[in-house]
């Protein structure tokens, strides 16, 4: 995580649920590359669960806020729904034909990262559209 | 009470800085106010973009220089 100041443009919040399945490591791995290729800044979700006020607010505060969760349970939405978080940007990983493999490998397809990437940055657009 | 402004040192912060010290002398409150550019400690406080407010460590505002009427409500709530 960092503090930018000043910057000219507002940085993308990036929130994966980074849950206990492939689906959910894919969230995990898509926000890692996104922050990596300076796409926008992944954030800590937990500290949004957590009810911490410096990461609640964040989010509050954040224009643009990309949320990836693995699977149609949604803890990343119920997260920031409960926070009263408005969900702009949302992609559910299962939703791109990703199927969730509850096992205890945690397999990732690079491929399958970049779907996940492509999808995220798909969803902002459209939000930035609508 | 304290107030910390969180941010590295940009002028926003320093505005920021300047909003919080003349509310504070205007309305009178016994109040501390610190100015924090030291990354750790504003990451530990989960501060995604700056300058951000902290009263009495709650986060009041994060990513914009705010209004005297908010810092008032702030001060005063």
């Amino acid at each position: 995580m960092t503090a930018t100041c000043c910057s000219k443009e507002k940085d993308i919040m990036i929130l994966a649920c980074s849950g206990g399945s492939n689906v959910g490591q894919l969230t995990n791995q898509a926000a890692v590359e996104l922050t990596r290729e300076g796409y926008g800044k992944m954030f800590c979700l937990a500290g949004i669960g957590g009810g911490l006020s410096g990461f609640v607010k964040s989010a509050q505060d954040t224009p643009q806020v990309m949320v990836l969760d693995g699977c149609q349970v949604g803890c990343a939405k119920a997260i920031l729904e409960r926070e009263g978080i408005p969900l702009k940007h949302h992609v559910i990983v299962t939703d791109l034909g990703i199927e969730k493999v509850k096992d205890r490998r945690l397999d990732m397809d690079p491929a399958d990262v970049a779907k996940v990437m492509n999808a995220g940055k798909s969803a902002m657009d459209a939000g930035a559209q609508a | 009470m304290e107030i910390k402004v969180l941010g590295p040192g940009c002028p926003k912060c320093h505005e920021t800085e300047k909003l919080v010290r003349e509310v504070v002398a205007e309305k009178g409150v016994d109040a501390r106010v610190v100015k924090v550019s030291d990354f750790q400690e504003i990451a530990r406080m989960g501060v995604f973009s700056t300058p951000a407010v902290a009263v009495d460590g709650v986060v009041k505002c994060v990513g914009k220089v705010p209004a005297k009427a908010e810092i008032a409500a702030w001060i005063n709530g």
